[in-house]
C-alpha cells in the first residue's frame, strides 16, 4: 500500500512538470495579451514607451522557455512569483482564497455522498417504485444540467423570488467581519448547488449497486435465514454496494473543481476558482500556473485516494505495486 | 498515526475553529450589534474594481481617492482647492516651476506625520520605470521633485505645463510603510494606508471593499462611519438589490434607473460627464482620409435621435471632446444633422452613387468597416445608429465587434467606436486625441490625425499660462475640427445614479470617462449629513 503511494507520488512530478509547461505555452498561444490586461483602462491612454517598460518589468518580453524555466526553479525554492492580476505574491493569494474554496467544495461533497447515498439505498430498496422513478428521472435530468445554469435559477429562485437567502458574497454586503452565522447563511445556495450537480453520480452508483447486492446470493441467504430487513440492507447490501462509489469519490475530484470553477464565479464566492478565471482571461502565468498544479495535485490525489480506500474496503483487490 | 491521536487532533482543531469562530460573533464592531448603524452607514452597488488601492499603481490618479488626499483636490464644480498642500501653488513666470506649501499636522492613519518626504517619494516612485503604474505618461512633464525642509515641496518642469496643478490632484502614499517594501506587489497595494477621510477596513476581492470613518482626518471626522462599495457586475442584480434594500445606492444603465423614478424614498441622479463615444476616421484608409467624407459624415449623423433613442435623453450631442456646456466650448461650431448637405459634399468631391446605391470615387467604393468592443452594448448601439445614418448618404459602414487584441492591429486602417474623457482641463483629452506625433503611439490619436493648424494650438494652449490665451488656442481646435474632422465625436454620456432619500438631496461631480470608485453621488460621502432631511454639509 505504501509502495503503491510512493510510486503514484514519483508518477506525479513529471505529470505537474508537463502540466505547468502546457499552461505557459496555451497561454502564450491565446490571443489575450497580459500587459494589457494589466494596464485596463490606463493603457488605452498610456503611450507606447509606457507599455513597453511595462512588459519588460512582468517580464513577459521573454520567451516562453525561459519564462517557464523561471518559474519552475523558483517555484521549487518555495517562491511561487508575484500574481500581476491581484498586485500581490501568488502565495498571498491562494492562502486568502484556498480555505473558503475548500469548505465550500468540501460541504457540496458531503451534501452529495450523503444524499446519494440515502437517496440510492432508498430507491434500491423498491427498485420501480415511486420514489425510484422520481428520483431517478430527476437524476437523469440534473446530469445534463451545467452548474452555472442551476447556480442563476437558485438565485432567481431563492434570493429574487423567495427572498430567503443572500444572493452570493460570503458575507452581507455592510458587514466586514467574517462571523460564522453570516458564512453558513451564505454557503447555503452555493454548496447545495454544486452539491445537487454532483448528486447524480452518486445516488445512480449506490442505487445500482445496491439492488444488484440484494439480489445476490449472501444477501438473499441472510434474508432467508431471518436477519431484519435493517441487518440485511446495511450490513450486507449496502457494503457490498457501496464499493463502486468508493472509486467514484476519487474520480470526480476534477468534476467537483471544474463545477466550483463556475459557481464561485455565479455567487461571487471569494474562492481560489473564481481567481483560475481571472487568472487565465489575464495571463496572469505566474498564478495561473500554481492553480493548475494544485488542481492536478488535487485529481492525482482523488485517484490514489480511491485506490487505496477500494483496497481497504476489498480485501480481494491487489494494491499494484 | 493511530486512531486515538486522530481523534485527539480532530478534537483539537474543533476546539480552535468553534473558539475562533465565537471570537469573530462577538466582535463589537460586528454588523450584527448594528445598534444606529443604519443612519450612519451607506452601501453602495458599484459595477467596477480597480485592480490596486495603491496610487503608486495608479489608484485615485484624478483624486477623490478617499483613502487618500492628493496635494490638491477638485470641488463640486471642478475648481482646484489645497488638500494637503496648504494653499494653491505658485507657479514661475516661465511656467517651469511649481511650488506647494505643505499643510501642517496631518497625520497618516497609523498615526504617522505626513510631510514633504512622503510627496517626493510618491511622485520619484511612480516615474521609476521599475514601477508598473500605466498612467505615467500623465506625468510626462516633470522633470524633477524635491523637498524644501519639510513643509514644501518644489517640482521642475522640462516645458511649461499648464494643466500640471490638475495633475497634482493624484494620492500621497506614505514613505515610511510604501517605501519598505515591493512597490508592485506588497502588502501596500491591497492593504493601503493614507491621510484620507476612511481607512480601509477590508477588501474582498470581487466582492466589496469596506472603510470606515477616520477619526482624526485633518477635515473633520465623516459623519457616515461605515462606507462599503458592493462589487457587482450585473446590473440587474445590481437594481434587485437596491430594491431589496441590501444597498443604499448604486450606478444603473438609464433603462434600469427608470424603475426607479416614482419610488418616493429613491433619487435619481443624473451626472453630467465628459464621457464621450466618438468614430475614429483613420487617415491611411482611401475612404475615411478623404475631408469631404469626414465633413458629410459630420453632418449626415443625427446625434439627437442618438440621445433620445440610445440614451433614453440622459446626454448631449457630442461635437468635439469638449462637451457643449463646459466653459471652453466654442458656440457656434455645433453641426446639425443635414443630410441634403451631406450629399452635396460628397457629390461636389467627386464621390457618385454607384449601382448599389453606395458612392463610388476613381474606383474606390466609400465602405469601411467600424469596429466596436464586444459585449459593450452601448458601444454596438452608437455603431449600429452611425451605419445606419451613413448608408442614407451612400456611405456603406459594416460594424464590427471585436476584443482589443482583435481591433488594435487594425487601428490604422479601419475604424473605431471609441470613448473616453477627462474633465479637469482641455489639454488631457485634446492633447492625445489630436497631436500628429502621437499617431499610432499606443492608444493615442487612433485616427492618424495630422493637422498643422490644431497641432499648433494644442501645444501652445499646454504651454500658455493665460487661461484667455488657452481658450483662444482651443477655440482654433474646435473650429479646425469643423474644416476637418479627424473623428466623428457622437454623444456625452451621463452617468445615472439611484440613492435612497435618507442622505437628503445630494451632488454629483462632472465625471470622466472611467468609472472611478469615488464618482458618483458618493464623491463627497465624507461631508454627508445622517440627520435625515437636512441635506449634506457643504
Amino acid at each position: 500500500m505504501a509502495r503503491m503511494a510512493g510510486r503514484r507520488v514519483l508518477f506525479a512530478v513529471p505529470v505537474l512538470g508537463v502540466v505547468t509547461f502546457g499552461v505557459f505555452a496555451v497561454a502564450a498561444a491565446s490571443p489575450f495579451d497580459p500587459v494589457k490586461a494589466y494596464a485596463g483602462t490606463a493603457g488605452l491612454t498610456a503611450s507606447q514607451e509606457n507599455l513597453d517598460q511595462l512588459r519588460a518589468n512582468l517580464g513577459v518580453d521573454q520567451p516562453l522557455v525561459a519564462r517557464w524555466w523561471d518559474w519552475l526553479t523558483s517555484a521549487l525554492r518555495g517562491d511561487l512569483g508575484d500574481s500581476s492580476l491581484m498586485r500581490q505574491p501568488v502565495a498571498d493569494v491562494i492562502a486568502e482564497r484556498m480555505g473558503w474554496s475548500v469548505l465550500l467544495a468540501a460541504t457540496a461533497f458531503l451534501v452529495a455522498i450523503l444524499l446519494g447515498t440515502g437517496l440510492g439505498v432508498l430507491a434500491a430498496r423498491r427498485p420501480g417504485g415511486w420514489l425510484d422513478r422520481c428520483v431517478s428521472s430527476a437524476a437523469y435530468t440534473l446530469e445534463a444540467a451545467p452548474a452555472f445554469w442551476l447556480g442563476l435559477l437558485a438565485i432567481w429562485f431563492f434570493a429574487l423570488k423567495l427572498d430567503v437567502l443572500p444572493a452570493g458574497g460570503l458575507t452581507d454586503a455592510a458587514s466586514d467581519v467574517v462571523t460564522f452565522g453570516q458564512v453558513a447563511s451564505h454557503l447555503v445556495l452555493p454548496a447545495a448547488v454544486l452539491g445537487v450537480s454532483q448528486l447524480p453520480w452518486f445516488f445512480l452508483y449506490v442505487r445500482q449497486g445496491v439492488a444488484d447486492a440484494l439480489a445476490e446470493d449472501p444477501v438473499r441467504g441472510a434474508r432467508a435465514r431471518g436477519l431484519s430487513e435493517r441487518t440485511v440492507l446495511l450490513g450486507h447490501a449496502l457494503r457490498s454496494g457501496m464499493l463502486p462509489m468508493l472509486t467514484l469519490i476519487g474520480s470526480r475530484v476534477p468534476e467537483l473543481i471544474t463545477g466550483a470553477l463556475l459557481v464561485e464565479t455565479v455567487f461571487s464566492w471569494p474562492g481560489i476558482a473564481a481567481a483560475t478565471v481571472e487568472a487565465a482571461t489575464s495571463v496572469d502565468f505566474s498564478l495561473l500556473a500554481a492553480l493548475t498544479v494544485l488542481a492536478t495535485a488535487a485529481v492525482l490525489l482523488g485517484n490514489l485516494l480511491s485506490d487505496l480506500l477500494y483496497g481497504l474496503a476489498d480485501p480481494r483487490v491487489a494494491f499494484d505495486g | 498515526m493511530t486512531a486515538r491521536s486522530i481523534r485527539v487532533a480532530v478534537a483539537t482543531a474543533l476546539v480552535t475553529t468553534l473558539s475562533l469562530t465565537a471570537a469573530a460573533c462577538s466582535n463589537p464592531d460586528g454588523a450584527g450589534s448594528g445598534s444606529g448603524s443604519a443612519s450612519t452607514s451607506a452601501v453602495v452597488g458599484i459595477a467596477y474594481e480597480p485592480d490596486s488601492l495603491s496610487p503608486l499603481l495608479g489608484y485615485g490618479k484624478d483624486g477623490n481617492s478617499k483613502i487618500f488626499d492628493g496635494l490638491l483636490a477638485l470641488d463640486a464644480d471642478m475648481k482646484l482647492r489645497p488638500a494637503l498642500a496648504a494653499e494653491l501653488p505658485e507657479v514661475s513666470a516661465d511656467g517651469l516651476t511649481y511650488t506647494y506649501k505643505l499643510r501642517q499636522g496631518v497625520k497618516f492613519s497609523d498615526g504617522k506625520p505626513f510631510g514633504a518626504k512622503d510627496v517626493v517619494f510618491t511622485y520619484r516612485t511612480i516615474l521609476d520605470e521599475k514601477t508598473n503604474n500605466a498612467s505615467r505618461t500623465e506625468l510626462d512633464a516633470v522633470k524633477d521633485v524635491t523637498a524644501k525642509g519639510d513643509d514644501t515641496v518644489v517640482f521642475t518642469l522640462k516645458y511649461p505645463y499648464a494643466p500640471f496643478a490638475q495633475r497634482t490632484v493624484l494620492p500621497i502614499a506614505p514613505q515610511h510603510i510604501a517605501g519598505e517594501q515591493d512597490v508592485n506587489t506588497g502588502a501596500f497595494t491591497t492593504r493601503p494606508i493614507g491621510t484620507g477621510p476612511y481607512v480601509l477596513t477590508k477588501w474582498s476581492k470581487g466582492e466589496k471593499i469596506s472603510f470606515t470613518a477616520n477619526p482624526h482626518y485633518w477635515g473633520g471626522e465623516p459623519e457616515v462611519k461605515k462606507f462599503t462599495m458592493a462589487i457587482i457586475k450585473d446590473d440587474d442584480v445590481r437594481a434587485t438589490r437596491l430594491r431589496s434594500g441590501d444597498l443604499d445606492g448604486a450606478i444603473l444603465p438609464p433603462n434600469l434607473a427608470k424603475g426607479f423614478a416614482d419610488d418616493k424614498r429613491k433619487k435619481t441622479y443624473a451626472a453630467t460627464t465628459y464621457d464621450y463615444r466618438t468614430v475614429t476616421l483613420p487617415t491611411h484608409n482611401k475612404v475615411t482620409g478623404d475631408t469631404a467624407v469626414r465633413r458629410a459624415l459630420d453632418i449626415a449623423v443625427d446625434r439627437e435621435a442618438m440621445v433620445d433613442a440610445i440614451l433614453n435623453g440622459d446626454g448631449k450631442p457630442a461635437y468635439g471632446p469638449v462637451p457643449t456646456d463646459s466653459e471652453w466650448f466654442t458656440p457656434g461650431t455645433e453641426r446639425p444633422h443635414d443630410l441634403a448637405a451631406a450629399k452635396k459634399i460628397l457629390d461636389e468631391a467627386g464621390w457618385k452613387p454607384g449601382k448599389d446605391g453606395v458612392r463610388v470615387k476613381d474606383g474606390v467604393r466609400a465602405a469601411f468597416p467600424l469596429w466596436y468592443l464586444t459585449g459593450d452594448k452601448l458601444r454596438q448601439e452608437h455603431a449600429l445608429a452611425y451605419a445606419s445614418d451613413a448608408k442614407k448618404a451612400g456611405i456603406a459602414i459594416t460594424a464590427e465587434a471585436g476584443s482589443w487584441e482583435v481591433i488594435e492591429p487594425r487601428m490604422k486602417h479601419d475604424a473605431v467606436l471609441a470613448g473616453g474623457g477627462s474633465p479637469a482641463d482641455p489639454d488631457f483629452d485634446q492633447y492625445t486625441l489630436l497631436k500628429s506625433s502621437l499617431a499610432g503611439d499606443g492608444f493615442t490619436n487612433m485616427a492618424w490625425y495630422d493637422n498643422k493648424a490644431v497641432d499648433a494650438a494644442i501645444e501652445a494652449g499646454r504651454r500658455s499660462g493665460d487661461k484667455a490665451e488657452r481658450k483662444k488656442a482651443y477655440d482654433t481646435v474646435q473650429r479646425e475640427l469643423v474644416k476637418n474632422p479627424g473623428y466623428t465625436f457622437l454623444t456625452h454620456i451621463d452617468h445615472i445614479y439611484v440613492v435612497d432619500d435618507r442622505f437628503g438631496p445630494l451632488t454629483t461631480q462632472v465625471e470622466p470617462h472611467d468609472h472611478g470608485l469615488a464618482s458618483g453621488p458618493w464623491w463627497n460621502v465624507e461631508k454627508w449629513s445622517t440627520e435625515g432631511s437636512g441635506g449634506s454639509k457643504k
